[in-house]
């Protein structure tokens, strides 16, 4: 029997794209090594946090899954960030991880046009340039208009615990050994990096008396927008610190380090160093912070936020009864290294459809990120544009200066990846613009068009759109007079009183202001708003300045998204460029002349040159 | 910048067969609008209120109201002009400083600094030329631009290179703990409390106005090329300079000492700016006021580009003449043997130790012998084989100061913002957009600057 998309693996990025797929209606096979562990989290219990929240916000804006699994299996939830401004304000949600698994399966069993079946795909059948179907190491072939790849960590995975290193996709999981072979064998660049993890150990050895408590936020929350807010029964999470005992351990054992022995060589995220690095490198520090979070609400197994180590299980051991709090604690499974190729994620276009075989698409770690909401973003993507290509449709290609989506995607596919890619909100250069809380507003169209979202859904944010708009108008029409009682009233809500009538909308424009203060004077009522709203006015007209400077940057910008350069283009014959541009865009082959003035090396004038040349030759879209 | 195609630009244009520059040209939407605003017509009309060809004659005057140039000012409506879009051109009369400031009132009206090629560009991409015409375009941009960009790096001097390097590790420190205390709020990281921050963007702000306002006395970039006329007292320095310049400017006496203070002169020398100095002699003084010319003469050599060395052919070479010759050995310097006409008593064996024979010219600032060949001499030294396009010069020149103005403001902004205590993603939005135009000028790209630094700075991981 054959499919209309194949999806290689099971993890955070082969669900939402094999989801996304079966849910526009497109036959979809889900092939995976090891059908019990679906949507694993092999690291920290938790989706969300900086820069990562709002990707699945977005995701979820557009129709995908993960925020809707989130909000059925989380333990925990709080804002972090609280007390900064909306653009860096970010959800994260503690997570029972066997829920989450157990919910995921459950969506995809009962998802129609969706099959899933364990298998290892150990080929990409390919014919004519463009990917046909797998095969798997039974033997057996499956035919398909389009593959999608997202083998996470296990394109020959290594794990490594000090001395000790065997292959494997993750702890206890058989790795894909031939795989890789095939894709090089089809013309990829391939390439290695490694994470880690740390040690989980049994909640009863923990004396918890000695740590700082950790709660969960106490208001209404929802991680998707098409869910109800509600306030979440909470599990606590626990706050220890190393010491100077920790890190003589570890310096005395650094010799077994993977960092010292040459056991790891390949380059691992920046931001998840094991405390052997962290020690190391900042020996001026006298604690790091120990995070003690559940892995769920019916394991005893704790996770250890920030004691990432591969170092020997017995050193491992000793390292962590240092630690306040954990003297007893006893290891359940150990922290480790795990090193896995990627294929440089250049050779992909911004649907991630491979630029070298068509039809073949890639997603999540294997593009050489890390973490489940970077996984979850691309699978979306991978399988909406599998999809919309069969269909015939027009892709869906998310760009920076509307979504985090986009600066991922465009980030992967123009910057050399030094180390596993994780998202920032620092690496969002509109990021005023594109907030965990307007996700909707943004991005839900995208999703109606498709057909993900309902038009059900859709009205609803036209609804609410429009309210917010007419708020704004209302506030900026009604004005206080500067008679007595009014500046009662402003007194008494710690602002200055003002002699010359202004307009709510400006009174509003005070930091010290809050809109639930001045909607009175409207002469509405609070209550007749709905929360949401009310926020969005006051993120609208506080930082309206801000907001609108980087509306105008995207304005100013965005001609050159519109601009696409085929794939074919011979750079070395377009007279001007210079040598190193002309090298550059060859090996990246920028899909548009956006993407193309991002490469580091190029200049503006080679831009300028590339208009000249291309003019007539570019096209409005692919 | 620079790979928008949206806007009003400006430029300088050369008047063809006239190497003094003289046209400030506008292109887009606005020029129109642009010109009316700082153009002030004899016969009161507006240009908008004018047929396409037609010109007008009247005056520039900036926002104080105070004149700039007297100019006809030619407008040619879209479709039918060079870029098909509305354009204006401004003929200047008063030299390339005044050009320059009409310019940038331009610039201040709302015009963007063209950047190189770009009118021809806008020309092309607006159907008005066709490719194989655009094709001496793109060689254009691209050799322009490159151009541009040495005559960029060479623009800034050491000292300001550093300094501007200086500004712009300064934002990053700040930004770094903006962003840190953003992006990794539960790191347990120290970040500098904000009220220091604060006061560190306001130093930074200090110093970047101090810049501008040392630019604006024209030390940093010069509009044309500085020149630096010394020797010792007597030897015919400020007959030199009356004699390029053709004016009686600076004091021509035998009383030794009385150029007590620098003379400069703008005057064109095969069509370059030359800002001529005439500095005090140097001699041993005593006396004072003397002292500060000398010292000031100093300065002068310090900032010139080129250095025109004037020894008296009539005097026996002396102790003195070797100490100024080591005060100039790292300069470009043209050694002039004065007073030709007169007794040659000077050791020219001595003067080629120091010079070569190339950069050694006999001249007489009295009988005027041998200066046509000294300006041909000049004008080779400064086009450093005659790759200085002064169009460009200018253009670049502007655009740091206008760069500078706009990271100025950022700054303000920056500051203003962590005043009323907004979150941090407010002030490090200034100060981002601040440190990529600083990087701008001095050509680095600072994609991934912060969150380097991050990691290199804190002990990030969880
Ligand atoms: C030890 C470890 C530590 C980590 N630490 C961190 C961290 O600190 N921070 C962070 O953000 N992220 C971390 N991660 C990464 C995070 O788990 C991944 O980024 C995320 O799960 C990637 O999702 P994915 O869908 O791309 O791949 P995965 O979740 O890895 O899923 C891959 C799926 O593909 C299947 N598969 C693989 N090969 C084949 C094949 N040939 N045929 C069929 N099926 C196949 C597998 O069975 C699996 O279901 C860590 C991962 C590991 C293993
Ligand atoms: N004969 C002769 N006299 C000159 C020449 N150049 C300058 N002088 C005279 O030298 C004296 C000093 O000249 P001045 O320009 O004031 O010298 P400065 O002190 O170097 O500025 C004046 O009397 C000039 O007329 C020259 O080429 N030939
Ligand atoms: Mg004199």
């Amino acid at each position: 029997m054959d499919y209309d998309v194949i999806v290689v693996g099971a993890g955070h990025a082969g669900c939402e794209a094999a989801l996304a797929s079966a849910r526009l209606g497109l036959k979809t096979l889900v092939l995976t090594i090891n059908v019990d562990k679906i949507a694993l989290m092999p690291c920290n219990p938790s989706i969300g946090g900086l820069g990562k929240s709002q990707l699945v916000r977005e995701i979820d804006a557009i129709g995908g899954q993960m925020a809707k699994t989130t909000n059925k299996t989380l333990i925990q939830i709080k804002i972090l960030n609280i007390r900064k401004g909306p653009a860096v304000q970010a959800l994260r949600a503690q997570i029972d991880k066997k829920e989450y698994e157990i919910e995921m399966k459950r969506v995809l069993e009962n998802t129609k046009n969706l099959t899933l079946r364990q298998g290892t795909v150990d080929k990409i059948l390919v014919k004519d340039g463009a990917a046909v179907g797998v095969g798997i190491e039974s033997g057996l072939l499956f035919g398909g208009k389009a593959v999608i790849i997202t083998t996470g960590t296990f394109l020959r995975g290594r794990i490594i615990i000090g001395e000790k290193d065997y292959p494997a996709g993750r702890m206890g999981e058989y790795p894909a050994i031939n795989l890789t072979k095939n894709l090089i064998g089809l013309g990829f660049k391939i390439n290695r990096f490694q994470t880690a993890t740390p040690p989980r150990v049994d909640k009863r050895t923990v004396n918890f008396s000695k740590t700082e408590v950790q709660y969960g936020d106490k208001q209404p929350l929802s991680f998707s927008f098409w869910d109800e807010e509600k306030i979440y029964q909470s599990i606590e999470c626990h706050l220890t610190y190393t010491n100077e005992k920790t890190h003589k351990i570890i310096a005395e054992n650094i010799e077994q380090s993977p960092i010292k022995s040459g056991m790891v060589n390949t380059h691992g995220p920046r931001h998840c160093p094991s405390i052997d690095r962290k020690v190391i490198n900042f020996p001026e520090k006298k604690r790091h912070p120990v995070f003690i979070e559940p892995e769920g609400t019916y394991t005893n197994e704790m996770y250890l936020q920030g004691l990432t180590t591969s170092m020997p299980v017995i050193i491992q051991q000793k390292i962590i009864n240092t630690v306040e709090g954990l003297e007893n604690a006893r290891i359940i499974r150990p922290g480790y290294a795990v090193e896995y190729d990627y294929i440089i994620p250049s050779q992909l276009n911004f649907t991630l459809e491979s630029k070298i075989i068509e039809n073949l698409y890639f997603a999540g770690q294997i593009n050489g990120t890390s973490g489940y909401e970077e996984a979850a973003a691309q699978g979306f993507i991978a399988g909406v544009n599998a999809a919309l290509k069969i269909m015939n449709e027009q892709p869906l290609i998310l760009t920076r200066d509307n979504s985090y989506i986009g600066v991922l995607i465009d980030d992967l596919l123009t910057k050399d990846l030094m180390e596993p890619y994780r998202m920032y909100t620092s690496r969002a250069e509109y990021r005023l613009v594109l907030r965990s809380d307007n996700a909707d507003i943004r991005l839900s169209k995208f999703g109606n068009d498709i057909g993900l979202i309902t038009n059900e859904q859709y009205k609803r944010v036209v609804k609410r759109e429009k309210e917010i708009d007419r708020l704004i108008s209302k506030l900026k029409a009604s004005s206080l007079n500067p008679d007595r009682g009014n500046n009662i009233i402003l007194e008494k809500m710690g602002t200055k009183p003002i002699d010359t009538p202004l307009s709510i909308y400006k009174l509003l424009k005070r930091p010290e202001v809050n809109i639930s203060d001045v909607i009175d004077f409207t002469g509405d009522k609070r209550d007749n708003y709905d929360r949401i709203i009310l926020k969005q006015v006051e993120i609208k007209i506080k930082y309206e300045g801000y907001i609108n400077r980087q509306l105008s940057e995207i304005k100013k910008l965005e001609s050159l998204e519109k601009y696409y350069l085929t794939r074919d283009l011979n750079y070395f014959k377009i007279v001007g460029l210079t040598y190193e541009a002309q090298e550059k865009l060859t090996k990246i082959k920028p899909n548009t002349l956006g993407q193309a003035s991002r490469i580091a090396g190029i200049s503006p004038a080679d831009i300028s040159i590339l208009m000249l040349n291309l003019k007539g030759k570019l096209k409005a879209r692919i | 910048m620079g790979i928008e195609s949206t806007g009003t630009i400006v430029a300088i244009g050369t008047r063809p067969g006239e190497a003094a520059i003289g046209i400030v040209k506008l292109s887009g939407d606005r020029s129109i609008f642009i010109a009316d605003k700082i153009f002030r017509s004899k016969s009161k009309k507006k240009l908008s209120g004018i047929d396409t060809y037609n010109m007008l004659y009247g005056h520039i005057i900036d926002n104080d109201g105070h004149t700039i140039d007297e100019v006809v000012v030619t407008l040619m409506k879209k479709p039918k002009s060079y870029t098909k879009e509305d354009v204006v051109e401004i003929n200047c009369h008063g030299g390339i400083i005044a050009t320059t400031k009409v310019m940038e009132l331009c610039i201040e009206s709302g015009a963007r600094i063209a950047d190189p090629g770009e009118f021809t560009k806008r020309a092309f991409l607006n159907g008005r030329i066709d490719l194989s015409q655009a094709e001496a375009v793109i060689d254009l941009v691209r050799s322009k631009t490159e151009q541009s960009l040495k005559i960029a790096a060479k623009n800034l001097q050491g000292n300001v290179k550093k300094e501007i390097k200086r500004l712009k590790e300064m934002i990053l420190n700040v930004l770094v703990q903006l962003e840190a205390s953003v992006d990794f709020i539960e790191e347990d990281l120290e970040i500098t409390p904000y009220q220091k921050l604060t006061k560190k963007v306001r130093e930074i702000k200090a110093e970047m106005e101090e810049l501008i306002s040392d630019e604006k006395k024209g030390e940093i970039i010069k509009n044309g090329v500085k020149a630096a006329i010394i020797g010792k007292t007597n030897v015919g320095k400020s007959s030199l300079l009356n004699l390029l310049s053709k004016k009686e400017k600076a004091i021509v006496t035998s009383i030794p000492g009385t150029t007590r203070d620098a003379v400069e002169e703008i005057l064109y020398v095969e069509g370059i700016p030359l800002i001529l100095v005439d500095t005090a002699g140097i001699r041993k003084t005593k006396s004072a006021i003397e002292k500060i010319g000398v010292d000031r003469s100093l300065k002068h050599i310090n900032e010139a580009e080129l250095v025109l060395l004037v020894l008296d052919g009539n005097r026996k070479f002396e102790k003195m003449d070797l100490e100024i010759i080591k005060k100039i050995e790292r300069k470009k310097a043209i050694c002039c043997i004065n007073k030709v006409d007169l007794k040659q008593n000077l050791e020219m064996e001595r003067i080629r130790k120091y010079f070569n024979e190339k950069f050694i010219i006999k001249i007489s600032a009295l009988k005027g012998i041998g200066i046509r060949k000294l300006e041909n001499k000049i004008k080779a030294l400064i086009m450093d084989n005659g790759d200085l396009n002064l169009e460009e010069k200018i253009i670049i020149n502007s655009r740091h100061k206008n760069i500078l103005k706009e990271v100025s403001s950022l700054l303000d902004s920056a500051e203003k913002a962590m005043k009323e205590k907004m979150s941090e993603e407010f002030p490090s939005y200034d100060l981002k957009t601040a440190y990529g135009l600083l990087g701008e000028i001095l050509g680095e790209t600072t994609r991934d600057d912060i969150l380097d630094k991050i990691f290199s700075q804190f002990c990030i991981g969880k």
